[in-house]
């Protein structure tokens, strides 16, 4: 795996978007090739080497690309979207839509992101040692098609609008989370490892939640249906069942109405 | 000699009352009075006669003083201040007609701002939602002849939409309503004992912010599912009698306003309403309409959705719409530090942002398009006064239910004055010329 260096120079006046910071637009070229991608601030097109300094080279597929980045990088947006294979570290807080629709590869953030990172996501890896915003793992506005795939793991806390739309893969919070998690989910797991505040699986048509910590009030439209014996990402334990939402259409399997399932460890 | 103007539309609230009368001197040079408008109406129909109305553009001066300044300067300055930005926001549009809005969007595209109407402060949330899952709707016409249970959710049409009441929603007698008030129930549900609580059936008085555990409540009571035995402060008996009130109407038609929109959760309590609508519907004919506050709100959405495809927070600057409310939003963006220039044209920022966007809008270059001194002119750096539409201009609305009206001229505008369309018109022209296109 060959890996190229980026480290900003220059902070841009207002924001920029820098979707071409993706294995797959650097794949196949050399450092004075990649300085030449189009970068964006409002309306005006930069290049990348206008705000980077670039080392190193690409691989020939996305596949074999390693991208560092560092620097302060919070008033980046849109690093690894829709990327499909390779990796990327950050090495700094960044902004809004990281991995955004990523189908592929590996991001770790070595930091906090902002709103939106995972957006839509279909496979693939995120990782953030820090606390994520709000939207994590959430559709595309209008979108009923939320994340599809993958995983991501926030080792601090996130914000609301958690899974929004969920259909698939998972979301790992080691922290606390804001209100709103898995708002018409259709599948997908979600772990909370801290507390949650409320509105969790509202309008939740199947897929799975789990809380170890509290819960500060829990949606009408959940019932409870017993306590299970499970392990949960490697934390065994007693957990509540409960099953929702009650309000919400959902299929029938053999004749068994299926339910969205929100779990919450029982301490003992 | 006075003559007196009939059918006259009303250009403040998006119920558009459609049925003033004004008193006009005979040489359309003064309004002298306003029948069958509310207070809020009539105001609006004779502020425009107020002897201190600023009738000329002003600059704003070094020392904090205005200066006045023609018009044309105050084209080129706005102009100039759009076309150099690297991202402009270009806010407001609420208060004007379709013309203008329609003209204002042609500069957008030209200079690649961010288009923003004031539904990211109001109703933006509800269109988020109707994105997600849609919307049964209805017009006021519909609500008048048939609406038999009617539900207010966090609105106070008594205070902000006067004679929404009266027109179309609890009192008038309508084709399939003869009876008028008696003929209908009224359910309110406020954490507050407001006006319009205090005339309805029911008063669901719920506990602040448990509005979409309320809502999911009721979805779940219309499936005869077990519920808690309290719901956002609301015993649950109550909540299985308000779903068989609502499920044994005829017509029901949900109310909300910003009590749901801009509470906790946003999006997701319309969205929930809007489930509730549609689930309602399965037992009986229900619809859901949000109570739009500005009177051509409605119609930004409208046009911009007919430009652009999104209805608010529409970011043009790569040359192609965008739209993601959180990242494209006025206060996100202003807060934020992520546009260059400020341009803001019928609605009052100044008065209901919060302080730290205020405060941007303070530091960066700025215009404020108002027939009005308000907060928002105040801390601008060039006031262009325009004449009034709906009362010195006419044009195009829409409603709070969709249907576009016209409104009309009554009175002569001060000699001199533009219209936003004129005004926008020259920017236009302006920014084309320095982009050379």
């Amino acid at each position: 795996m060959e890996t190229v260096t980026l480290t900003i120079k220059n902070q841009p006046g207002l924001y920029l978007e820098a979707d071409t910071i993706t294995p797959d637009a650097f794949a196949g070229k050399k450092a004075e090739e990649i300085v030449d991608l189009p970068v964006y601030v409002g309306r005006e097109q930069h290049r990348l080497g206008d705000f980077f300094d670039v080392s190193g080279k690409a691989g020939a597929t996305p596949a074999e690309t390693k991208i560092v980045v560092g620097g302060d990088l919070s008033r980046v947006k849109r690093i690894g979207q829709q990327m499909t294979g390779g990796e990327i570290v950050v090495n700094s807080n960044t902004d809004m839509y990281v991995g955004a629709w990523m189908q592929g590869g590996k991001i770790t953030v070595n930091g906090n992101v902002d709103a939106f990172a995972g957006t839509g996501m279909k496979g693939g890896e995120i990782t953030v040692t820090g606390n994520a915003g709000n939207y994590l793992g959430a559709a595309y506005r209008g979108d009923w098609r939320g994340m599809a795939g993958g995983k991501i793991s926030v080792a601090g806390n996130a914000g609301s609008d958690l899974g929004t739309f969920m259909n698939g893969g998972e979301i790992v919070v080691g922290g606390d989370v804001d209100v709103h998690v898995a708002t018409h989910a259709e599948g997908g797991k979600i772990v909370i490892k801290g507390n949650a505040k409320s509105r969790l699986g509202g309008q939740m048509v199947e897929g799975e939640i789990y809380v170890f910590g509290n819960i500060d009030v829990m949606m009408p439209g959940f019932a409870y249906r017993e306590d299970v014996d499970i392990e949960v990402n490697g934390t065994k334990g007693r957990f509540a069942l409960y099953e929702g939402d009650l309000g919400e259409r959902h299929r029938k399997r053999k004749g068994q109405k299926i339910y969205g399932k929100l779990y919450q460890l029982v301490k003992a | 000699m006075t003559k007196t103007v009939t059918d006259v539309i009303c250009p403040f609230c998006g119920t558009l009352c459609d049925d003033l009368e004004v008193v006009v001197s005979d040489d359309n040079k003064q309004l002298l009075e306003v029948y069958n408008a509310c207070a809020i109406g009539a105001e609006k129909f004779l502020h425009s006669q107020a002897k201190d109305r600023i009738t000329r553009p002003r600059m704003r001066q070094e020392d904090g003083s205005w200066k006045e300044i023609s018009y044309d300067e105050a084209i080129e300055y706005t102009a100039k201040m759009l076309a150099d930005a690297k991202k402009p926001l270009m806010y407001g549009w609420s208060s004007t007609n379709c013309e203008a809005q329609s003209v204002g969007s042609e500069i957008g595209e030209a200079v690649g701002a961010v288009m923003d109407n004031t539904a990211t402060v109001c109703h933006g949330t509800s269109l988020i939602a109707v994105q997600d899952i849609g919307i049964p709707s209805c017009t006021l016409g519909e609500v008048k002849n048939r609406a038999d249970r009617i539900l207010f959710w966090g609105c106070n049409p008594a205070h902000a939409h006067p004679r929404h009441m009266s027109r179309y929603s609890i009192f008038p007698r309508g084709f399939f309503t003869g009876k008028g008030h008696a003929s209908r129930k009224v359910i309110v549900v406020d954490p507050r004992p407001t006006d319009t609580a205090s005339i309805a059936d029911v008063h669901l008085q719920i506990e602040q912010g448990r509005d979409y555990e309320l809502l999911d409540a009721l979805r779940v009571a219309f499936k005869g599912e077990k519920l808690p035995d309290v719901v956002a402060g609301i015993p649950k008996a109550k909540i299985y009698e308000v779903a068989e009130t609502l499920k044994s109407g005829r017509f029901a038609i949900i109310f909300f306003g910003m009590g749901v929109t801009q509470s906790i959760g946003k999006n997701h309590n319309i969205d929930a309403a809007i489930a509730v609508t549609r689930d309602l519907n399965e037992y009986t004919k229900a619809a859901i309409m949000p109570m739009r506050g500005h009177y051509n709100v409605t119609g930004s959405g409208q046009v911009w959705g007919w430009l652009f495809g999104f209805p608010y927070a529409v970011d043009l600057s790569r040359g192609f719409a965008r739209y993601n409310p959180g990242e494209t939003t006025s206060n996100d963006l202003l807060r934020r530090d992520e546009v260059d220039a400020v341009f803001v044209l019928g609605s009052d920022p100044g008065a209901h942002f919060p302080f730290s966007s205020v405060k941007k809008i303070y530091d960066l270059p700025s215009v404020a398009i108002d027939p009005h001194e308000t907060p928002t002119t105040e801390v601008c750096k060039v006031h262009v006064p325009v004449a009034f539409v709906g009362v010195e201009i006419g044009g195009c609305a829409y409603r709070m239910d969709n249907v576009p009206i016209e409104t009309r001229k009554v009175v002569d505008a001060p000699e001199g004055m533009m219209t936003d369309e004129e005004f926008l018109t020259h920017v236009l022209a302006r920014v084309k010329e320095l982009k050379g296109v």
